[in-house]
Parts: structure tokens; C-alpha cells; sequence
């Protein structure tokens, strides 16, 4: 087996384990009756693990291509979307909770959710970026979209940003958390700004810098 | 002897500084560990903790407040599910980091518009007053709600002690301030000390209540030891915990939570449904440990009899 395709099978059951602990408590709460196998708020606990795993993995998702880049590990990218696949895995758990937790199915209150409240605005708004990745992220959407592929998926930065947004805007007085995620959406896109202006290709446009490279 | 006497702890005892910046990843560790060893890691804190009786006898209050669907919380969900930023942000990171909490001694200032202003010992503050259990329910401002057994006294029976003169009209109530203690209070999270305040009439209304104890225990610290406030019509926000000082003054004081963010939390924060938070819908709670937000907010948490206190009010400007 190729050292990617071992990564990648320990990534998909790493990217698991999240989902599977908080089964497992499920589990021990309602078959074993264990009732301190969830906090006392088990409704609060599971939107907060879903959307804190959904931004994870989409911040892992964007290491991706700094990673390759470093290390020219081209392989890497095989990793991307199915790493992308997960966050929106976790991003719909997290909608799902809001949608049966939060609000109990009231449509009505859902969409006033929604008009009302700026960081469920920014939420919903980063799930739908997500969801329109999801389902281009087959060979055949690539395939149709040919270029406009790479300028639909682009808006993984979006989502990156919306998701700690919404992750900032609703906690009450401690940012320490949201900050964090911040500051490592902020460090993965800048290595991108940087790196594109490293590797620019020198007569993208005009440079007065270089004389010599005016037109004549 | 009413209050707990906690051993002194010396001085290598206390987490050096560069740990507890690290505890977050420390119980993400451990917690981790004990996920991995296959049980449950909330067991842990609470139980750890030393749990004392109440000495005395404590009588049961034909105010305590049991419907039908008030099924009194378990101890465990009551003392690891908190908010009480001075022991940490997390809601179960006061049941580990006020562990140790020493309330003994514990001066208690009286100050401002009142006939006697004094500094009691807490322990003789409370030893004129009769001990009472009240079930209540809390309303978090966060729609969750609990049922519990407090132990207290009745604030009236305190505010008609210490004879209020003509020009109270507020009761001010403030938090301790002490970052050996309190080790959250380093951080600028909220302004310090947490400050809530009463009119004096709410302060005289026969449900407030001082609390010292819960399931006719010592109040833990994670809860407010040694001495509490609470007010069941209102948001749990507006129980001041850890109370060392109660300043009767004429004009309305300003709380914590209203300096945090005005437009979020007033002076009031009586629980109403009609009354969004910003962020989130007051229509509804969940009834912990319920899954589901399906238990209907009511009017003053379900306690009308405090309606009088607000006629002519409006309660949607007045939040």
C-alpha cells in the first residue's frame, strides 16, 4: 500500500472518532441509562462538539495545500476533499441539532432564527457554501464545471471565515476559543496570499519596478 | 458550626501559573484519558469534593414550588453544570477550579442607606435567622431551566435586620474579589467584581432568597459559597454568588451583565417569554437534563405572584 493511502485510511477513522465518542455517550445515556454520560445539558453539548469538529476539520481541510506545498508531497491532496467531506459531515450534524435542539421543528421560529440573528444568518450561510461543495466535490461536477470548478471551490475561504464568525458571535464574553480558530484561518490564508506572491509568475502584468520588461 | 472549615493551603499547593493557563488542554487530557479508560469523566469533580451537612434544623417552605412536571434535578447536574465565570468559562470548569475554594472566614459588609451598617462574620449573620428549604425553579437566561432544594434565608427577614432608611432604594450585591481565590478574575472576561443589584421592594418580596446550602448541604463553591442570591422569577444571572458586600443605595446600581452588554441584559431580567434575548428565542426551555427545548417559558418563571411589583411597567423596554 502507498504510504497516502495509509494516511488517508487513518485520517477517515480519525475523522470518525468524534462522531463516535459522542454516539458512544448517546449509547451509555439511553441504553445503559448512565445519565452522567452527557453534561447536564446534553442538547447545548452536542451543537457545541458538531460545530466545534465542523470548524475543525475544515481548518484541517485548508492545511492541506500549505502542507504540499512545504513538503512537495504532491500525494497529499488526496486527503482534501475527503477532509472537506468530514467538516460538512459535522457542519450538518450541527444544522441538524439546531434544527431538533434548538428549535424543535418550528419552522416559523427557524426562519425568524435566521432573519434575526446575525451569527445564525453567517451560519446557515457558511452550511449552504458547504453543502454546494459537497455535492461538486465528484469527478463528474469537476468534470462539467471545467473551470469554474476551482472559482466555485474557492469558497472554502468564505466558509472558513463564516464559520468563525458564527463561532465568535455567539459566545457570550470569553473569545478565547473562537480567537484561536481566528488566528489559525488568518495564519492558513495568509501562507496562501503569500505564496501566490512568491511564486508569481514574473510578466503577470506590467511591473514599472523592471524597466526593461516595459513594452518597447 | 455552619460553614465548612477548609484545611489552609499552603502555598505549594496552589497551580503554578503557567499550568492553570494550561488547563484547558490539561482536562482535554485527562478527560480524554478517561473517555479512553472507558468512564465517565463527570463523576469525577463532585464527587471528589467534601460534602457537609448542615447543622441545624432546617424547615420546609410552603413556598417551595413543586408542579408536576418540577422534578427536583439530580446533585450531580446542580454542581457540575455552572455558570460562574470567576471559576471559568466552561460550565464544568467551576465544579473542578472551585474545588478548594476556603470560605471561612467570610466577612459579609452591610454599608450604605441602612440604619446599622456593619461588618458581620457570616456565621453570625446568618444565626439569628431560621434555616428554610426552597424548591425552585431556575431559568437560565441561556433557555435552560433546573428544579432545586436551596437552603436559605428569606432576604426579607435580612433587609428588615438591618432597618433600611428612607433613602434606600436599591440593594446593591457584590461578588468577591480576590484572584488568589478566584483565579478567572486575572482575565478581563467580564468587569470585577460581579456586581447584581435589587429594588428594594423585589429585595423585600417573601420568595428572595439567601442561599447557603442545597440538598440541605453546605453550599458547594461551584454553586456561590457560602452565601447566595436567589430569585426565582428572574434569569439565574441575577443570583449574585459569593456575596461579600450588600449596599443599600438610592439609585438603580448597574450589573455586571448590563455593563457586559446592555442590549442583551437589563436591569430587571425577569424571565419573560415575549422577550427574545438577541441571540436566542425566551419562548421556550429545556428542562435539563431534557434533549429538548419542550417545556414552555412562563410569565416571572412561572411565579405570578410578583406580578404586582411591575404594574404599569413595561416589561419589554424594562428587560
Amino acid at each position: 500500500m502507498k504510504p497516502i493511502s495509509i494516511l488517508k485510511a487513518a485520517a477517515f477513522a480519525a475523522a470518525l472518532i468524534p462522531a463516535a465518542a459522542l454516539a458512544y455517550r448517546f449509547y451509555r445515556f439511553f441504553y445503559s441509562q448512565e445519565f452522567t454520560a452527557l453534561p447536564a445539558n446534553p442538547g447545548d453539548y452536542i451543537t457545541d462538539q458538531t460545530g466545534t469538529w465542523a470548524l475543525a476539520l475544515l481548518v484541517i481541510t485548508l492545511t492541506v495545500t500549505p502542507l504540499r506545498r512545504l513538503t512537495k508531497w504532491n500525494d497529499l491532496v488526496k486527503l482534501r476533499r475527503m477532509l472537506g467531506l468530514f467538516s460538512f459531515f459535522y457542519a450538518t450534524l450541527h444544522m441538524l441539532t439546531w434544527v431538533v435542539f434548538v428549535n424543535f421543528f418550528d419552522v416559523t421560529a427557524m426562519i425568524a432564527d435566521v432573519a434575526k440573528r446575525p451569527y445564525i444568518t453567517v451560519g446557515m450561510a457558511t452550511f449552504l457554501i458547504l453543502l454546494s461543495l459537497a455535492v461538486t466535490s465528484n469527478r463528474f461536477a469537476q468534470r462539467r464545471l471545467g473551470r469554474r470548478w476551482q472559482k466555485l471551490h474557492r469558497l472554502v475561504y468564505a466558509a472558513a471565515i463564516g464559520g468563525v464568525i458564527h463561532f465568535w458571535w455567539q459566545v457570550k464574553a470569553d473569545i478565547t476559543l473562537p480567537r484561536r480558530w481566528a488566528v489559525a484561518v488568518a495564519l492558513l490564508l495568509a501562507f496562501r496570499v503569500w505564496w501566490a506572491w512568491r511564486h508569481k509568475t514574473p510578466p503577470a502584468r506590467p511591473q514599472p519596478a523592471r524597466p526593461h520588461q516595459l513594452p518597447m | 458550626m455552619l460553614i465548612r472549615k477548609a484545611p489552609d493551603v499552603r502555598s505549594s499547593e496552589i497551580t503554578p501559573k503557567n499550568v492553570y493557563l494550561r488547563r484547558r488542554e490539561f482536562l482535554q487530557a485527562s478527560a480524554a484519558a478517561l473517555v479512553a479508560a472507558g468512564y465517565g469523566s463527570l463523576a469525577g469533580p463532585a464527587d471528589a469534593q467534601a460534602r457537609t451537612k448542615l447543622k441545624g434544623p432546617i424547615k420546609k417552605s410552603p413556598l417551595s414550588t413543586l408542579g408536576p412536571n418540577d422534578k427536583i434535578n439530580l446533585y450531580q447536574h446542580v454542581t457540575t453544570y455552572n455558570n460562574f465565570y470567576e471559576f471559568g468559562t466552561g460550565k464544568d470548569e467551576p465544579a473542578v477550579n472551585a474545588r478548594n475554594f476556603r470560605t471561612t472566614p467570610w466577612t459579609l459588609e452591610v454599608e450604605g442607606e441602612v440604619a446599622k451598617p456593619a461588618k458581620y462574620q457570616l456565621e453570625d449573620f446568618i444565626k439569628p435567622f431560621a434555616l428554610e428549604e426552597r424548591v425552585y425553579r431556575m431559568r437560565c437566561v441561556e433557555a435552560w431551566s433546573m428544579v432545586i432544594p436551596w437552603v436559605g434565608i428569606p432576604l426579607k427577614d435580612v433587609v428588615d435586620r438591618v432597618q433600611p432608611t428612607g433613602k434606600a432604594q436599591y440593594i446593591e450585591f457584590v461578588t468577591l474579589y480576590d484572584t488568589g481565590r478566584m483565579p478567572m478574575q486575572r482575565s478581563a472576561v467580564l468587569d470585577w467584581p460581579y456586581t447584581e443589584g435589587l429594588r428594594l421592594d423585589e429585595a423585600r418580596h417573601p420568595l428572595a432568597l439567601l442561599a447557603v446550602g442545597l440538598y440541605d448541604e453546605v453550599l458547594p463553591g461551584q454553586n456561590g459559597a457560602p452565601m447566595r442570591l436567589v430569585v426565582p422569577w428572574k434569569y439565574g444571572f441575577k443570583g449574585g454568588k459569593s456575596i461579600v458586600k450588600m449596599r443599600f443605595v438610592d439609585k438603580q446600581p448597574k450589573n455586571t451583565w448590563q455593563v457586559m452588554a446592555a442590549h442583551e441584559y437589563g436591569f430587571f431580567a425577569n424571565v419573560n417569554p415575549n422577550v427574545d434575548h438577541p441571540r436566542w428565542s425566551q419562548a421556550r426551555e429545556r428542562r435539563l437534563p431534557d434533549f429538548l427545548p419542550t417545556t414552555k417559558t412562563l410569565m416571572f418563571n412561572g411565579y405570578d405572584q410578583v406580578a404586582s411589583l411591575y404594574s404599569g411597567m413595561d416589561l419589554r423596554k424594562n428587560y
